[in-house]
C-alpha cells in the first residue's frame, strides 16, 4: 500500500473512530491499536480504605529507589536519625534524595537484595526503628506561588520525589522543561490498567483535594494550556471524588474505556491527545508532560505539608493474603513485614510479584524492600497465578498481533528473536516494544514471548555499544596521528625559529637579542594561530559530519587556542618588554580578562552541549553538566582573580605583590591538598562499592595529587624568591634573577606533568582491563595529559636554549628527525592476497555457527535447568524426567557439534592466515607485543635521560622513538587486518 | 516457601492451542452434516478413517524424532488436517486414497518440515494436490446430489467392494466447464442442465456452502480467525465473476454460482485461514486472500481444473513470506511502515 493509501485509511479511519466516539465516547478520547481486557481483580482490594502499613525493626532503603545516579549516604552507620531527615542526597542532576521514613539508628550502610531482575544486591541504608516514629522539624510552604519555580523544583528533588506510577524517574527532572518547551498538556495518569493494582483508585477517593492541590502546583511549574486527567471507566467512585474536588478550576477529568494499557504513557498520551510520541523521543517533545496521580499526591505533600517523601500507598493482594487492601506502607518496609502485616494465615504462596500481573517482577525473595515504585504487592496462590504451561510452537495465529498497543507484528519478532537474527527484529522496529506483555497474554501457545524480546533487546544495545566502542578506538587512533603530525610541524617549526634566532643573536650580538627574539615569537605565534584555525575547521567538519569525537575536537581547538594566544601574548609582552618592560601588571590584568573570557565561552559551550545531550537523552548528560559546573566554577574564580588584579594593578607596589602570591599559594596548596585526600577517600569508598568509576577517580586524585604537588613547588620556589628580589621593580635585576628560575619551574612542571601521565596511563589501563565504560575518556585523557607533558618538555627545551646564551644548542640538531617515515604498506601488503570472496563465505559461515553455538547452548542451559526445578519439585514422573534427560543431552550434542564446527573453521581461518602472510596468528600477536614493549622502553629511556642528556641524545631518541612507534602500529595493522580478514575478531 | 520466578505477564489467558484448533473441528460441523445430508455417509466415513491415519501417522513420526506424543497430538493439529482434507475428499473415495492422502500430508508436508509452525504449506491441500494429481479419476467422482448413498453403499465404496462408475455424478462446475468445452454458448443450452440451478447457486452445492459459511462465521464471533482472509478470498472471487458476468452472462457464471460452488466456502473460511501458511500481518492477510480468490476464478473460468482452491491456496502459501514483508503495519511513533526484507 502507498504512503497516500496509508494516510488516506488512517484519515478515513479517524473519521469512523470521530463518528462512533461522538456515539459512544466522551469528546475527543481516541483510541490506540490492541489492547487486552484481563480479569480486573480489583475488587480484592478496593473496598476497605488505606490503613497505615506495619512499622517494622528495620527499614531498608536503596540507594537507587529511582532512575538516575544513586543518591549519597550523608549518615554513617550509628547515626540517630528522625523521621523526614534527609540520610542520602542526590548527586548529578538526575537523582533524588532519600530520608528516613521513621526515628532510629542508621545500623548499616552495604549491599541489600533489592528487587531487580537480576536478583542483584545494591548498596542500602538500613535502620533499626525505635518505634517512637518523631518527626524532624519540618514545616510546609502556605502559599506556593510566592516561592520561585526553581526554588520548588529543588524543593521537589530534595523531597526525594520520583515517579510513582511504576518508572521512578526523578520528577525534579520532569518539572523543570526550561523555557523553551512549551508545555501543551499536562495529563495526569490515573488509569491505574493493571489489573490487581487499586492504590491509585483508593488514594482518589480519599484524598482527592490533596491530589488537586499538587495538580495546581504541576501547573504552576509547568504552565500547560491545558490539564487532563485520565481515569479508567472502572473507578467510578474516583472519577466522582475527582470530579468535585476539581470543580471550578481548569482540570479536565477524562473518563478513558477500561483497556489495557491504557496506563502506558504512549498509550495514554494517544487516548487523551491523540497524538503519538515519535520512536526514540520523549512526550515533553511533542508538548506533553506525564505525570502520575501518586506523584502529585507527593508533591502536595511535599510542597504544603513539608513532609518529604517517606511512604507510599502500596496495594497488597492476591488470595495468598487474608486481608487484602491499600496500606501507606513506609518506604524501606521488607515486603515479608507486610505480608506478615496483612495477617498472612499461614496461606500457600506460590508466586510473589512486586507491580502488576503484567508487567511486574517476581520477587525471588521475600526480604526486598517496597521502595518508591511499588505500587502493588500480589502474593497469589499456586491456583491464582500458576506456573505457566509449557510453550507449545507459534501458529502465527496472529492474536499478539491484534492486541499489540505498539502496532507491531509481535510472531515476526518472535522467530527473529528465536532465530538471533537481531537485524531483521529491529527492522520489525523491535526496540519500539513497550514490553507490556499483550501478546504473551494472549497467545494460545504460550509462548513467553516478552522474554524473547528482553533477550533479544539486550543484545542490540550490546552490539550498538561495541559498535560505540569500536568507532571510538578508531577516531582516537586518526586523532592521535593527526596530533603527531601536527605536534611534529610545531617542533619543527619551533627548531626553525630557535635556529634562527641562535644565528641572528650571533651576528647582531647581545644587543639585539629581544628583537630576534620578537621574530621567533611571531613565528611561533604565527604557526600556532595556523594550527588552530585547522583545528576549527577540522572541528566544524566533524560537526557537520555529527561525528562523535565533536567534544574532544573542540577541546583540541580550545587548547589550540589558547597556545595561540599564549604566543601572540608573549609576542605583545616581547614586544612591550623590549623597549620599556614597565606594565607587568597590566599585562597581567589583559591576559586575565582573556582567560575570563574563554574560561566563560568554555563554560557557555560547556552548557549548551549538556543541553543537547539531553535534548537526545544522551546518558552522559550528568557528566556533561558536571563539567559545565566545573567550567563554570573555573570562570567565576578567574573573575574574581581578575578583579583582584584589576584593584592590585594600579597600586603595583612590590611587597605586596610579593607577600601576596605566597600567602595565596599557601591557601591553594591546603585546597589542593584537602581535595587531593577527599579524592583518595572517594576513589576508596567507590571501590568497596565495586563502583565502575573507581578507575576514574583514582586517576582524578592522582591528578589532584600532582596538582597538590606543584603547588608545593610553587610555593617553595615563591619562599624562596620572596626575600632574595627586594627590588622586582628593576627590569635588570629582575630578568637576572628570573632567569634561571623558569628553567627548574619548567622542570619541576615537565616532571608533573609526566608524573600525571604515567598515572593516567596506568588508570587507563587498568579501566581496559576492568573492561569499564569510561576506558575511552581516560584515554583520551591520557592523551590529553601525554600533550600537556610534551609540550612542557619542549618549552623547558625552549627555555634551555633561550636561557643562557648557549652555543651548542643550534648545530646539533643533526638530521635524524627525518627517519619516522618507514613505509607503512610492508606489512599489510602480504595479506592482500588473500582470497576476499572466500574470507567473507567464511566470515558468514563463523557467524553463522556462532549463533547456532550460542542457541544451542542456551537452550542447553535452559533444559538443565528446566531439569533440574522438576526434580527439584517433583512435578514430572521418571518417564518425564528421563524424556527431559535425553533432550537436554541431544541438545548438548547439538552445542557441542557447533562448537566443533567453530572450532575447525577458525583453525582453518588461522592456518590461512599462515599461507598468506608466512606467519601464524601467535606470531603476529608476539610481534605486535615486542614491538609495543621496545616502543614502551624507549619511551622510558627518552624520559629519564630528558633532564640529562644533551639535546642531540635527546633527539635522536625520540626519533627513534617514533621509529618504534610507527613499527608498533604496523604490527598492529597487520594484525588487525589479519584477524578481521578472517572473520576471527573476538 | 518456595516461589516461582518468572518474567511478565504473570497470568495468561486460560486457552490454548489445542482449544483453538478444537474450535475449527466444531464449526465444520454443520458443512459434513449438509454433505451427510446430500451425498450419503461418504464424507463422515472419509473424515473419521482420515483422522485415525493422521493421529497414528503422528503419532509414529513423533516417537521416530523423540518427541513427546500426548503433549504434541493435545494440540489437535493433525485431526484439523485430517478433518479438512476429509471434507475435500469426493464422498466416493476408497480407504486408500485417504490413506495415502493423509499420512503424506502428516509426515511430508508438515513433520519433516519440523512440525506445527515451520510448514511452509498448508499440509492438507498439499495431500489433496498428490491425490488430484496422482488419481484424476478416482478425486473427480463426486456423486448426484440431493441423491443419498445409504451407509451401506457408502461403506462398500469405502472398502473397495462396490464400483463407483454406476454412481457418480458430476458437480456443478464439472457441469458449467464441460457445457462449455462442449461449445454451449446459448442461456437455453445452459438451462438445459438442471443441475446448476438451484434455489440460487448450483444445485445441492450451495445448501453446502452455506453451511460452511455458516460454520466460518461461528469461528470469526468467536475470534478464531479474523475477517480478512475470507472477506479477501470471497471478494477475490466474486468480483471478477460480478464484472465477467455482467460483461458476458453466457460465458461466465454469475457470482453467486462462483461463490456457492465446490470448496469455495470450505476454501475461505477453513483452508485459506490456516494461519501457519497464511500471510501474518492484517493487511497481508487480506492481499493473500484477495490473489487466492483472484486465482481461483482465473482458474476455474480459463485452467485446466474445475475447481482451484488447493492449487490456489498453494500458490499464495510459497508467496507468503514475499507478502509479509512489504506488509508490516505502521508501528506506533514511525511515519510509515518499513518494507522489504530488512
Ligand atoms: S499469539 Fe502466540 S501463537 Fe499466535 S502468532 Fe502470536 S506468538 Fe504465535
Ligand atoms: S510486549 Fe511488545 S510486542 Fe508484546 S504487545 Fe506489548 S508492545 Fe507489543
Amino acid at each position: 500500500m502507498s504512503q497516500a493509501q496509508t494516510n488516506k485509511t488512517r484519515k478515513t479511519r479517524s473519521v469512523f473512530a470521530r463518528l462512533a466516539s461522538g456515539i459512544r465516547r466522551p469528546a475527543s478520547i481516541h483510541d490506540f491499536h490492541g489492547g487486552i481486557h484481563p480479569p480486573e481483580m480489583k475488587h480484592l482490594s478496593n473496598g476497605t480504605p488505606i490503613v497505615p502499613g506495619p512499622l517494622p525493626q528495620q527499614l531498608v532503603l536503596p540507594l537507587n529507589m529511582h532512575i538516575g545516579a544513586p543518591a549519597k549516604p550523608l549518615v554513617a552507620p550509628g547515626d540517630k536519625v528522625l523521621k523526614g531527615q534527609m540520610i542520602a542526597e542526590p548527586i548529578g542532576a538526575v537523582s533524588a534524595a532519600i530520608h528516613a521514613p521513621t526515628s532510629g539508628t542508621v545500623s548499616a550502610i552495604g549491599p541489600r537484595p533489592i528487587q531487580h531482575p537480576s536478583g542483584m544486591d545494591a548498596v542500602c541504608i538500613v535502620i533499626d526503628t525505635d518505634g517512637e516514629d518523631q518527626w524532624v522539624e519540618h514545616q510546609g510552604i502556605a502559599d506556593y506561588t510566592e516561592k520561585s519555580p526553581a526554588e520548588l523544583v529543588d524543593l521537589i528533588r530534595h523531597a526525594g520525589i520520583a515517579g510513582m506510577g511504576g518508572a521512578g524517574f526523578p520528577t525534579s527532572i520532569k518539572v523543570n522543561l526550561g523555557d523553551h518547551q512549551r508545555v501543551e498538556q499536562l495529563l495526569i495518569n490515573a488509569v491505574e490498567c493493571e489489573p490487581y493494582i487499586t492504590a491509585d483508585d483508593r488514594l482518589m477517593r480519599e484524598r482527592a483535594e490533596q491530589i488537586v492541590t499538587g495538580i495546581h502546583i504541576l501547573q504552576y511549574l509547568l504552565n500547560p494550556r491545558r490539564t487532563l486527567i485520565g481515569i479508567e471507566d472502572n473507578k467510578p467512585e474516583a472519577i466522582s471524588a475527582i470530579k468535585r474536588a476539581c470543580k471550578g478550576c481548569d482540570i479536565e477529568v477524562r473518563v478513558v474505556p477500561t483497556k489495557y494499557p491504557s496506563g502506558g504513557e504512549k498509550q495514554l498520551i494517544q487516548l487523551l491527545t491523540g497524538k503519538e510520541v515519535a520512536s526514540g523521543q520523549l512526550p515533553a517533545q511533542v508538548g506533553v508532560v506525564c505525570q502520575n496521580v501518586g506523584t502529585a499526591y507527593a508533591i502536595k505533600r511535599a510542597v504544603c505539608d513539608g513532609e518529604p517523601l517517606v511512604s507510599r500507598v502500596t496495594t497488597l493482594t492476591g488470595d495468598g493474603v487474608s486481608q487484602p487492601g491499600n496500606y501507606e506502607v513506609l518506604l524501606g518496609t521488607p515486603v515479608r513485614d507486610l505480608l506478615a502485616h496483612g495477617n498472612l494465615a499461614g496461606l500457600d504462596i506460590g508466586r510473589l510479584v512486586m507491580g502488576g500481573p503484567m508487567m511486574g517482577f517476581t520477587l525471588h525473595n521475600p526480604g526486598v524492600p517496597v521502595v518508591k515504585t511499588t505500587n502493588c504487592i500480589i502474593a497469589a496462590s499456586p491456583e491464582e497465578l500458576p506456573e505457566p504451561p509449557p510453550e507449545q510452537p507459534c501458529i502465527r495465529c496472529g492474536s499478539c498481533a491484534e492486541v499489540c498497543p505498539a502496532n507491531l507484528l509481535p510472531q515476526q519478532l518472535y522467530w527473529h528473536a528465536k532465530n538471533d537474527d537481531l537485524e531483521k527484529a529491529q527492522h520489525h522496529n523491535l526496540m519500539d516494544c513497550i514490553e507490556c506483555g499483550a501478546c504473551a497474554y494472549v497467545c494460545p501457545s504460550h509462548i513467553p514471548l516478552v522474554q524473547y524480546y528482553r533477550y533479544a533487546k539486550g543484545e542490540v544495545r550490546q552490539q550498538a555499544a561495541d559498535q560505540v566502542k569500536a568507532d571510538k578506538a578508531r577516531q582516537r587512533f586518526e586523532a592521535r596521528q593527526a596530533r603527531i603530525e601536527q605536534e611534529q610541524a610545531e617542533k619543527e617549526a619551533r627548531r626553525q625559529a630557535r635556529l634562527e634566532a641562535n644565528r641572528k643573536k650571533k651576528e647582531a650580538g647581545p644587543a639585539a637579542a629581544s628583537t630576534v627574539d620578537v621574530a621567533a615569537l611571531k613565528q611561533a605565534s604565527l604557526d600556532a594561530s595556523k594550527a588552530y584555525k585547522a583545528a576549527v575547521k577540522a572541528a566544524k567538519a566533524a560537526e557537520a559530519e555529527g561525528a562523535d569525537n565533536l567534544a574532544e575536537l573542540k577541546a583540541e581547538v580550545d587548547r589550540l587556542k589558547a597556545v595561540a594566544d599564549k604566543a601572540k601574548a608573549a609576542v605583545r609582552d616581547a614586544k612591550d618588554g623590549a623597549p620599556v618592560a614597565a606594565a607587568p601588571a597590566e599585562d597581567a590584568v589583559a591576559k586575565l580578562k582573556k582567560q575570563v573570557g574563554d574560561a566563560s565561552s568554555a563554560y557557555k559551550a560547556a552548557v549548551k552541549a549538556a543541553k543537547a545531550a539531553e535534548a537526545e537523552g544522551a546518558d552522559n548528560v550528568a557528566e556533561l553538566k558536571a563539567q559545565a559546573d566545573t567550567l563554570k566554577a573555573n570562570a567565576d574564580a578567574l573573575k574574581a582573580e581578575l578583579r583582584e588584579a584589576k584593584t592590585n594593578a594600579p597600586a603595583a607596589a612590590a611587597p605586596v605583590a610579593q607577600a601576596d602570591p605566597v600567602a595565596e599559594l599557601k591557601k591553594q596548596v591546603g585546597d589542593a591538598s584537602s581535595a587531593y585526600k577527599a579524592a583518595v577517600k572517594a576513589a576508596r569508598q567507590a571501590d568497596e562499592d565495586g563502583a565502575d568509576n573507581a578507575a576514574d577517580l583514582r586517576a582524578e586524585a592522582d591528578r589532584l595529587k600532582a596538582v597538590a604537588d606543584q603547588l608545593k613547588a610553587d610555593l617553595r620556589d615563591a619562599k624562596a624568591n620572596a626575600p632574595a628580589s627586594p627590588a622586582p621593580t628593576s627590569p635588570s635585576t629582575a630578568t637576572a634573577e628570573e632567569q634561571p628560575d623558569p628553567v627548574a619551574a619548567l622542570k619541576k612542571q615537565v616532571g608533573d606533568a609526566s608524573l600525571a601521565y604515567k598515572a593516567a596511563v596506568k588508570a587507563a589501563k587498568q579501566a581496559d582491563e576492568d573492561g569499564a565504560d569510561n576506558a575511552a575518556d581516560l584515554h583520551s585523557e591520557v592523551a590529553r595529559l601525554k600533550a600537556i607533558a610534551d609540550q612542557l618538555k619542549a618549552e623547558l627545551r625552549d627555555a634551555k636554549a633561550a636561557a643562557p646564551p648557549t652555543p651548542k644548542a643550534a648545530p646539533a640538531a643533526t638530521a635524524t628527525t627525518d627517519s619516522p617515515a618507514v613505509s607503512e604498506e610492508q606489512a599489510p601488503q602480504s595479506l592482500s592476497e588473500v582470497d576476499p570472496e572466500q574470507a567473507a563465505k567464511r566470515q558468514k559461515r563463523l557467524k553463522g555457527l556462532k549463533t547456532a553455538y550460542n542457541m544451542a547452548h542456551k537452550q542447553y542451559k535452559e533444559a538443565h535447568a528446566a531439569y533440574e526445578r522438576a526434580e527439584r519439585n517433583e512435578t514430572a514422573n521418571a518417564d518425564e524426567l528421563q524424556a527431559m534427560q535425553v533432550k537436554i543431552d541431544k541438545l548438548k550434542a547439538k552445542a557441542d557439534n557447533a562448537r566443533d564446527a567453530l572450532d575447525a573453521l577458525v583453525e582453518e581461518a588461522k592456518a590461512d592466515i599462515r599461507a598468506h602472510t608466512g606467519k601464524d596468528l601467535k606470531t603476529l600477536k608476539l610481534e605486535a607485543a615486542r614491538a609495543e614493549s621496545a616502543l614502551a622502553d624507549k619511551q622510558q629511556e627518552l624520559e629519564q635521560q630528558r633532564s640529562s642528556a644533551s639535546e642531540d641524545t635527546l633527539e635522536a631518541l625520540s626519533s627513534e622513538l617514533q621509529a618504534l612507534e610507527s613499527e608498533t602500529q604496523i604490527a598492529r595493522k597487520a594484525l588487525k587486518q589479519a584477524v578481521e580478514e578472517q572473520g576471527l575478531a573476538e | 516457601m518456595s516461589l516461582i520466578t518468572s518474567t511478565s505477564p504473570h497470568a495468561t489467558v486460560k486457552n490454548n492451542t489445542g482449544a483453538f484448533m478444537r474450535q475449527v473441528i466444531y464449526a465444520t460441523l454443520p458443512g459434513l452434516a449438509v454433505l451427510t445430508w446430500q451425498f450419503g455417509w461418504g464424507s463422515v466415513i472419509n473424515v473419521l478413517w482420515a483422522v485415525i491415519v493422521a493421529l497414528v501417522s503422528e503419532a509414529l513420526f513423533l516417537k521416530a524424532r523423540g518427541r513427546n506424543i500426548a503433549f504434541y497430538l493435545k494440540d489437535y493439529s493433525a485431526v484439523v488436517t485430517a478433518v479438512l482434507l476429509g471434507l475435500a475428499l469426493p464422498p466416493t473415495a476408497p480407504w486408500w486414497l485417504t490413506l495415502i492422502g493423509v499420512s503424506f500430508a502428516i509426515i511430508v508436508a508438515k513433520q519433516l518440515y519440523g512440525g506445527l509452525g515451520m510448514n511452509p504449506f498448508n499440509p492438507a491441500m498439499v495431500g489433496y494436490v498428490l491425490l488430484l494429481i496422482s488419481f484424476p479419476v478416482a478425486m473427480t467422482q463426486w456423486l448426484s446430489p440431493g441423491e443419498p448413498l445409504s451407509f451401506v453403499q457408502s461403506w462398500q465404496l469405502f472398502t473397495g467392494q462396490l464400483p463407483v462408475d454406476g454412481l457418480s455424478g458430476a458437480t456443478p462446475l464439472d457441469t458449467f466447464r464441460t457445457a462449455h468445452s462442449a461449445g454451449a454458448v446459448s442461456e437455453s443450452e445452459l438451462a438445459s442442465h438442471g443441475i446448476l440451478h438451484g434455489q440460487f447457486a448450483g444445485l445441492g452445492w450451495e445448501w453446502v456452502n452455506l453451511a460452511f459459511l455458516l460454520g466460518g462465521l461461528y469461528l470469526i464471533s468467536r475470534k478464531i480467525i479474523t475477517w480478512h482472509i475470507p472477506l479477501g478470498f470471497l471478494a477475490g472471487l466474486g468480483l471478477p465473476a460480478l464484472l465477467a458476468w455482467l460483461i458476458d452472462p453466457v460465458r461466465f457464471a454469475d457470482p453467486l454460482f462462483q461463490l456457492f460452488s465446490g470448496g469455495a466456502m470450505l476454501g475461505a473460511f477453513f483452508i485459506a485461514t490456516d494461519p501457519v501458511s497464511a500471510a501474518t500481518s492484517r493487511m497481508g492477510r487480506l492481499i493473500y486472500a484477495l490473489l487466492i480468490g483472484l486465482l481461483i476464478w482465473v482458474i476455474r473460468s480459463f485452467g485446466g481444473y474445475p475447481d482451484a482452491v488447493a492449487f490456489s491456496v498453494l500458490l499464495l502459501n510459497l508467496s507468503a513470506p514475499f507478502i509479509d514483508y512489504y506488509t508490516q503495519p505502521r508501528t506506533y511513533g514511525h511515519k510509515s511502515s518499513n518494507r522489504g526484507v530488512s
